[in-house]
């Protein structure tokens, strides 16, 4: 049974990276060809920090991911505060609807219909093109929004309803103690989200496809345009890089996690000595 | 008696921390026995290395004369109430208690039969298709209850039930667990913390610490002939002394020579001596035996609780005569008041009242709760 | 005290709730609204229902294999293709990503983390890249001919086929299928599975009367998180299929490009609509299977 697992997970995770290993390794071919090896070259490295139009989009996309993960992530926290405090089950229960819609929904529903009302409105002003850097962020606000919450919403749950209370009982105003009791007990949902809400932002393709105008490119649109003619291995060399960037964030991570992994494996200990 | 499970030399460590030190228990057949120690003294080790949940590191369990070490928890003739009760959430309260009969592929119209007969014998025959998640603690336990016993096993474990009741509901589970166990004579096996439920409930208590089986005996032993320090401070309240063995039924503490019951000790022999809080009568200080100054008196409803410093020694009295505090009284002790036991490596950690308080006490009892619970 | 009281009663919240409350409105509600508006438009926003008849009735020629002409409802061929294609991709990522799941819950600590990031990794990637890897491995001039060549091996035919498509599918959308079930296994109460082996149940009773139906809810999130994606997806099959069949999300793409929008709102309005059927029909009959009484 072990050995039979064992051999099962091998195979599911050759699967998983075998493409990506393709990537890696031809990124480094010196011929163009994608399925023979010629030899060993940094010649599409070389035409990719030559490429002025990719280079621009790297920068777009980070903009646009940094501020709709600040928007995002003030509008959602001061959100879920005010969710957790709501009173009325009906409204509690409409929130919880609309939050879900951007989740359920596929995202080329949610890139037409923001495309729509965009175009509409643009017509109304008698704009020429109505789609922009501000549509954009607009839209990736929209979509990151519900995840900031999703993250947030259930630490204010666990947390003791009467920290803040104890805080203003001591003397602090409401939005002191918002500062100073609710969101350094809080901080870790709203971290999580944080980071959610910057790489969902930068990985997203579908939404921004619809949203975009011809002025602003995000990377993964310019990938979108690079793929659609025939791909030279720089977009190789790119996700080289990219996958690189991603592993160095995810082991750093890991690295200032440590800290969080050390008290949950802790607590795991004690329940595991509970069983015992 | 018929002896139904033997545990031969146990040893179990866990990240190399010795949990059970060389067990070796009897539990007999018809028996209501009760694992009791604090949390850590490895009972809900041994409850799960019966149960299959866990493999001894050395040592055989025998169940019936046979050696079951490798058999696994579901093959065994044993059956667990668990300590949250492990109810599947996604059954509800019948088809939990059917679950072991549709594993044996019991015909439906049986099943329906015995399932109903088990939740009349625990109540709940008004709740059969409510959602497990939808009970309170007690029905929940009862339903615990009832889907152990449902295979008819030789012998159930109990790993805590009564833990997460209040003390009303708690006394209640307590006589009903005990009618259960009489009514269907199957072997009990208790695990509890908590000395007052293990005395009211049991045939046979098993006092654990460290690893280590301190004492087995009935109820009444195991409180009225404690072998160490440590059994005699576990259960009930004691004043346990440093003392010396003269002679048969002649033994010194707190500079003064006692008349007892006990013999069989060396003489000059060093022992630990205890007395129980109310087994001593105050006197008027001239007829005392001992004499000292009262220092603390706490009303305790029947009684009141009075500690006495006696030469430095905080005794702890219970009597229904009110004292003052600073009052200076004497202390009279009939010789069968007095208990001896052997020293042993408990001694001198228990026994003193010096630092007693009620309201510490209780300030100490939640978390105990919560604690108690994990081993 | 008083602010403390005046706090909770007061309109805090209510200020705090307010900029998302007009966000969602504006950018998640309105937008939903003017896709049903542009669906029942035309180009001089009248009313009609044209567009939606069109997804209906609009008939065109295919040619077969065998060389004869057939007349077929085109967006409804359309449609039903995705829908076949993402169900089929849904149900290989729940047959290959149960198990792994499972195995992934049951190793030590140290290993499920690795294994979790080496899920998560892939996810990561963009999208764009991962399909566009597979389309230089499947490609017939690709890797995946050039190792079956090594081997003396026919070459196999394979790009521009749905079972590319599939194969795209099933390795962008895998994780989305993981990762739930795996949480909600990991987080699993051992005590069920251990009262599940006491009260007679061996391994595989125990995988199939507690296990599987307890992670149900996660392998229902697995499914609307590979299924959605995967019918309105309109990148996969343009590489992977070689654009020579249109899924559902091809045609409102290629409406939108063509900028016919009154007709790709219909189209978006339909798939929501439909999807919005099967989310609450998945939904009433896991709950049922999970709560109706058991297995009696």
């Amino acid at each position: 049974m072990k050995t039979i697992s064992r051999i099962y997970t091998a195979l599911i995770f050759i699967f998983l990276f075998a493409p990506i290993v393709i990537l890696l390794v031809f990124s480094f071919n010196e011929a163009k060809s994608l399925s023979v090896f010629s030899g060993f070259s940094l010649k599409w490295y070389r035409e990719l920090f030559r490429d002025e139009a990719t280079l621009s989009s790297v920068k777009n996309t980070l903009l646009l991911a940094t501020s709709a993960m600040v928007i995002s992530t003030v509008i959602g926290t001061a959100a879920s505060v005010g969710i957790q405090r709501l009173r009325s089950k009906f409204y509690r229960s409409v929130m919880n609807t609309v939050t879900d819609i951007p989740m359920t929904n596929p995202d080329i529903i949610t890139g037409i219909s923001l495309m729509l009302m965009f175009v509409f409105v643009g017509r109304l002003f008698g704009a020429g093109t109505s789609l922009n850097f501000w549509t954009m962020l607009i839209a990736h606000v929209t979509f990151c929004l519900p995840y900031i919450i999703l993250q947030v919403l259930p630490k204010l749950q666990q947390m003791d309803p009467a920290l803040p209370e104890a805080a203003m009982d001591l003397g602090c105003t409401p939005l002191r103690a918002f500062f100073k009791a609710t969101l350094p007990e809080i901080m870790p949902g709203v971290i999580t989200g944080a980071i959610m809400a910057f790489t969902l932002s930068l990985d997203d393709f579908v939404i921004s496809y619809f949203t975009s105008g011809n002025g602003f490119q995000t990377l993964p649109i310019r990938i979108y345009n690079m793929t659609k003619k025939t791909v030279t291995p720089k977009m190789y060399a790119l996700s080289t890089i990219i996958f690189f960037v991603i592993l160095a964030l995810l082991l750093l991570t890991n690295l200032t996690n440590n800290d969080d992994a050390r008290r949950m494996k802790e607590a795991r200990r004690n329940q595991n000595q509970t069983k015992t | 008696m018929k002896k139904i499970i033997e545990l031969k030399n146990i040893s179990k460590s866990f990240d190399g921390e010795l949990v059970l030190d060389h067990i070796d228990l009897n539990i007999y057949d018809n028996e209501f026995l009760t694992l009791l120690g604090p949390s850590g003294c490895g009972k809900t080790t041994t409850l799960r290395i019966i149960g299959g949940f866990e493999q001894p590191d050395g040592g055989d369990v025998v169940f019936m004369g046979e050696r079951i070490n490798d058999v696994p928890p579901h093959k065994r003739n044993v059956n667990t109430v668990f300590q949250k009760y492990a109810l599947f959430p996604h059954l509800n309260v019948f088809e939990n208690v059917a679950f072991p009969l549709r594993e044996r592929k019991v015909p439906k119209a049986e099943i329906e039969e015995k399932v109903n007969e088990m939740l009349a014998l625990v109540k709940l025959s008004q709740l059969a298709k409510r959602r497990v998640t939808e009970l309170s603690g007690g029905q929940q336990q009862r339903v615990a209850i009832a889907r152990a016993l449902i295979g008819h096993p030789k012998v159930l474990l109990l790993d805590e039930p009564l833990g997460a009741l209040d003390l009303k509901l708690r006394k209640d589970m307590q006589q009903e667990l005990k009618k259960i166990q009489k009514a269907t004579g199957i072997t009990f096996i208790f695990v509890t913390h908590d000395q007052e439920e293990a005395l009211t409930m049991s045939d046979t208590v098993v006092v654990m610490s460290e690893g280590r089986i301190q004492q087995i005996g009935t109820p009444i032993d195991v409180y009225n002939e404690p072998k160490n320090a440590f059994v005699a401070d576990f259960i009930g309240e004691s004043n346990i002394l440093d003392g010396i063995f003269i002679e048969d039924k002649k033994v010194r503490f707190s500079g003064h020579t006692f008349t007892c019951v006990d013999t069989g000790f060396k003489p000059r022999e060093a022992v630990d001596v205890v007395v129980r809080p109310e087994d001593v009568d105050i006197v008027p200080e001239d007829k005392g035996m001992l004499r000292g100054v009262v220092t603390s008196v706490t009303f305790m409803g029947v009684h009141y609780e009075v500690i006495v410093d006696i030469g430095g020694f905080k005794w702890m009295i219970q009597t229904t005569d009110f004292v003052d505090v600073d009052e200076h009284i004497g202390l009279y002790i009939e010789p069968d008041a007095i208990h001896i036991m052997e020293k042993s490596e408990y001694s001198g950690l228990y026994g003193d009242y010096s630092s007693f308080s009620n309201e510490l006490d209780e300030l100490d009892a939640p978390v105990d709760a919560e604690t108690e619970s994990e081993e | 005290m008083k602010q403390s009281v005046q706090f909770r009663k007061g309109r805090g919240h209510h200020l705090l709730l307010a900029p998302y409350s007009v966000w969602s409105a504006l950018f998640i509600v309105v937008p939903l609204v003017f896709i049903a508006y542009y669906a029942f438009t035309d180009n001089n926003f009248a009313f009609t229902t044209e567009n939606i008849t069109r997804f209906f009735t609009t008939k065109s020629n295919v040619t077969a294999a065998d060389g004869s002409v057939s007349e077929v409802r085109t967006y409804l061929l359309i449609f039903m293709r995705s829908l076949k294609l993402s169900v089929i991709s849904t149900a290989l990522c729940l047959l290959l990503g149960y198990p792994t799941a499972y195995i992934m819950a049951r190793s030590s600590d140290r290993a499920q983390k690795i294994m979790l990031t080496l899920i998560m990794i892939p996810m990561w990637m963009n999208f764009l890249i991962r399909t566009y890897a597979w389309m230089t491995i499947l490609q017939d001039t690709g890797i995946l001919n050039g190792l079956l060549s090594s081997l003396h091996l026919p070459n196999i035919h394979i790009i521009g086929t749905e079972s590319a498509v599939v194969i795209g599918m099933v390795y962008d959308y895998f994780p989305y299928m993981v990762l739930p079930i795996y949480s909600i296994m990991a987080k699993m109460d051992v005590r069920l599975l251990e009262a599940a082996r006491d009260l007679g149940c061996n391994g595989v009773s125990v995988l199939r009367r507690v296990i599987f139906p307890l992670s149900l809810p996660g392998v229902l999130s697995g499914i609307t998180m590979v299924l959605i994606p995967s019918i309105s997806t309109f990148y996969i099959s343009q590489k992977l299929g070689s654009g020579k069949f249109f899924l559902i999300g091809d045609a409102i793409e290629g409406q939108y490009i063509a900028n016919n929008l009154h007709f790709a709102a219909a189209m978006a309005f339909i798939l929501m609509l439909i999807l919005l059927v099967c989310m609450y029909l998945m939904k009433y009959f896991t709950n049922r299977h999970l709560y109706g009484g058991g297995e009696a």
